[in-house]
């Protein structure tokens, strides 16, 4: 079973933010987050999820109302980290397709390919507020459009050959320009002329996420490598992606043995892996790294700890061929 | 009290002042030469590191031009990325005003900020070819006058954003459950180029306003900086075009009520230092052979000419014909408003010393602006910064990533001697370091 983590403020909880154990400052620092993933990386986990949205999170005194930019903070963890995923989520709805493929290669760059994102849409008038540039649309519009984003992401992560960068002395060139390619993307709200501005990145395809919170994300979730579901006794089967399914956990609370269960019967079903929220990043990590992980490893649900390479190593997806390859354009 | 010398390490770019064929030289894309010269900067006590920016990919006669480093990295994920393996560098990203939009930058540059602790900068540009277009969802989309009043709009927003929390309003009282106050980050703008509502969802960072930094050097260019930069990022390294810029920007100060000491010009400069000055003279003309190869000298002409002149031989004379001014010969790098006088000069240098095309470039384009011993740069920088040619430097190295290591091992604690450079840091901030209020 692949086990991912969710990484959300203090907590999926509202309230864990108020627990003495929480010092609310270091979430703006990035220190909670960072203290959680390296914790849940000794454990074993395979990755960690950022939550984002274009706008701000929703203004109620009581709860966390600030977020930092997820790329942002997934890239500070990065060099503090050595083998478990990043995954920032990222919204393609009033961004630009170009800066957000160049960032989520960066990301796989400076991580030494363990990058990836959640590729989300923007549906709100709120979003569309704060940039002012389109009217809001509905979700089948803006997941339609987000397939095209994912699409021009991979091809101009293909825009460079892996070894388009030939430092030929003799000749003076730094790159093979026959290996660097126009990606000529056309869509029905963007174009794109390519190559990217980043040469490709270490896994080639940094691994795309989507979380399938709606029937057109679901839809829109056939294009991604890794698939995040909510919790839900309706499992997909005509994915071609690896499936997680998203819980919600405390088990600083309500112990491991059922969420041990719970993992057992997903496994028995089928399903890849299991995306863990916890409700608190301070009490429930260190839960789920002390005691659930090394149960799950004794049941040889879960491999062994120190595992390095790749994000897609990891989650056993191979590294994708270059689709320009050989193709004469 | 002496002047205090400001420093910056520019991370070696996409022309031809970057020499990617010599043996020594690294990666220019892996996270482990960003470190290596952001830690080689720390260690010098450097005020800043300085990433550039490209958002296509340099062309030349129609093909992407292969004699340069070609490709780099997104600026502000790999400075995220440095904030946890350095402690005091600031963090300097160039971020287009062009093509991102406010919200967006004031969300990456705030967060920036917040997870360095208070080190980050926007070197602010602007671009409004189509060239660079056809990679965004608006292509060329902007007049090229319309440009600074865009960047201009947008700054204010991306400032009415950072102030748009009071310090007062991030509560943290977790016993009473309140985190933030309601209504705080509302924001709202409307402008010639942005029509924008909502809530700005981080409150004031460390800095408060992550520092402002500005390299245009048209007259609109000045005047933006003069207004609204906390530094300038300049051309004008040399002495007399230091100090005649130095005393231009300053003068423009005192009507947006600022004081001389509130904008920082930072000249950008290459340095090349040895035992002595004989050798540093050998080595500086070795480096610029390696920088400037027939075909590289061509280039470079071809960008001053306006023209195609694949049908001159670089190791012969100069091209005959007149320069071409607004051509497409060569796309993505700034050319030159007015190439006659600069032609005349180089014609005329050449035809005093004998040289040909390339030797006219390596000569004309290419010399650094500090060569010698240790001790004759570190009176040479002092010299300057004294005498208002500069308020410090940004050092632009050849090599990836060891070209600073030199400087700092060597010139540095010269400098420090002289107690015109801080031995340590004196404050956690850039702001700190560059001596700026908010």
């Amino acid at each position: 079973m692949i086990v991912g983590l969710e990484i959300d403020g203090a907590g999926a909880d509202p309230a864990a933010w108020r627990g003495a154990e929480v010092d609310p400052r270091a979430i703006l620092t990035g220190e909670l987050a960072l203290r959680a993933v390296q914790r849940a990386e000794a454990a074993g986990v395979d990755f960690a999820t950022f939550v984002d949205t274009l706008e701000a999170p929703d203004d109620v005194p009581d709860r966390v109302s600030v977020r930092l930019d997820a790329l942002g903070l997934a890239a500070r963890i990065a060099p503090l980290t050595e083998r478990i995923g990043l995954l920032p989520t990222i919204t393609v709805t009033h961004t630009e397709p170009f800066h957000v493929q160049a960032s989520v290669a960066t990301l796989d760059h400076v991580s030494g390919g363990r990058g990836g994102w959640v590729a989300d849409v923007s549906s709100s008038a709120a979003a569309a507020a704060v940039i002012g540039r389109r009217e809001p649309a509905p979700a089948a519009e803006t997941w339609r459009e987000a397939r095209y984003v994912v699409d021009v992401s991979r091809r101009l992560w293909d825009s460079w050959e892996d070894d388009a960068i030939i430092r030929d002395a003799s000749t003076g060139r730094y790159v093979d320009r026959e290996k660097l390619h126009y990606v000529e993307f056309e869509s029905p709200t963007f174009d794109i002329k390519g190559p990217s501005i980043v040469p490709r990145p270490p896994q080639g395809h940094p691994v795309t996420a989507i979380r399938a919170s709606s029937p057109e994300a679901l839809e829109a979730a056939a294009d991604a490598d890794l698939v995040l579901l909510p919790d839900s006794d309706e499992l997909p089967t005509q994915l071609n992606a690896l499936v997680v399914v998203s819980v919600e956990v405390r088990p600083h609370l309500d112990g491991v043995e059922g969420l041990v269960a719970v993992i057992e019967g997903l496994a028995a079903a089928g399903v890849d892996g299991v995306h863990l929220r916890p409700a608190s990043l301070e009490l429930d990590v260190p839960v789920i790294a002390d005691e659930l992980l090394p149960r799950l490893r004794d049941r040889g649900l879960v491999g062994a700890a120190e595992r390095g390479g790749s994000l897609r190593g990891r989650l056993g997806l191979g590294r994708p061929g270059n689709s320009y390859v050989g193709s004469g354009r | 009290m002496s002047k205090q010398i400001h420093l910056a390490a520019h991370f070696p770019g996409v022309n031809n002042t970057t020499v990617w064929a010599d043996p020594q030289a690294g990666s220019q894309i892996e996270f482990g030469s960003f470190r290596h010269l952001a830690e080689t900067a720390e260690r010098g006590t450097f005020d800043f590191f300085f990433l550039a920016e490209g958002l296509r990919l340099r062309e030349v006669k129609g093909k992407i031009h292969d004699l340069d480093v070609v490709g780099r990295p997104e600026s502000l994920t790999v400075l995220s990325a440095l904030a946890a393996v350095t402690s005091h560098l600031g963090l300097a990203a160039t971020v287009n005003s062009t093509f991102n939009e406010p919200y967006e930058l004031a969300k990456r540059l705030s967060t920036l900020d917040h997870v360095s602790g208070g080190r980050a900068a926007w070197n602010v540009v602007t671009s409004w070819d189509a060239f660079t277009g056809e990679n965004f969802r608006r292509g060329g989309y902007l007049d090229k006058a319309d440009r600074y009043v865009r960047a201009q709009e947008s700054l204010r927003i991306v400032r009415k954003l950072w102030d748009s929390w009071t310090e007062d309003q991030l509560v943290l009282d977790q016993a009473a459950g309140a985190f933030a106050r309601e209504g705080a980050g509302a924001f709202a703008d409307e402008g010639a180029h942005f029509d924008i509502r909502g809530r700005f969802g981080l409150p004031p960072s460390p800095q408060g306003r992550p520092v402002i930094i500005q390299a245009g050097d048209s007259d609109q260019g000045r005047e933006f900086a003069a207004s609204d930069a906390d530094v300038i990022f300049s051309r004008h390294g040399t002495f007399e075009a230091g100090k005649t810029f130095y005393k231009d920007v300053k003068a423009r100060l005192s009507k947006y009520g600022r004081t001389e000491d509130s904008l920082k010009i930072m000249p950008a400069v290459t340095v090349v230092v040895a035992d002595t000055d004989d050798e540093a003279i050998d080595k500086a003309a070795y480096i610029r052979e390696q920088q400037v190869s027939g075909p590289t000298a061509l280039v470079l002409a071809e960008l001053l000419w306006g023209r195609d002149l694949s049908a001159y031989d670089p190791d012969g004379p100069l091209p005959a014909e007149d320069p071409v001014v607004g051509s497409s010969v060569t796309q993505g790098r700034v050319g030159y408003n007015d190439p006659f006088p600069v032609v005349a000069e180089w014609r005329a240098q050449a035809e005093a010393h004998g040289w040909s095309l390339r030797q006219t470039v390596i000569n004309q384009q290419n010399r650094q602006t500090f060569i010698g011993s240790p001790t004759t740069v570190a009176e040479a920088v002092n010299h300057h910064v004294q005498e208002d040619a500069a308020d410090g430097f940004v050092l632009v190295p050849h090599l990836t990533p060891t070209g600073l290591d030199d400087f700092v091992d060597r010139v540095v604690p010269l400098l420090r001697e002289r107690g015109v450079f801080r031995d340590e840091y004196g404050g956690t901030t850039l702001r700190d370091h560059l001596g700026l209020q908010v």
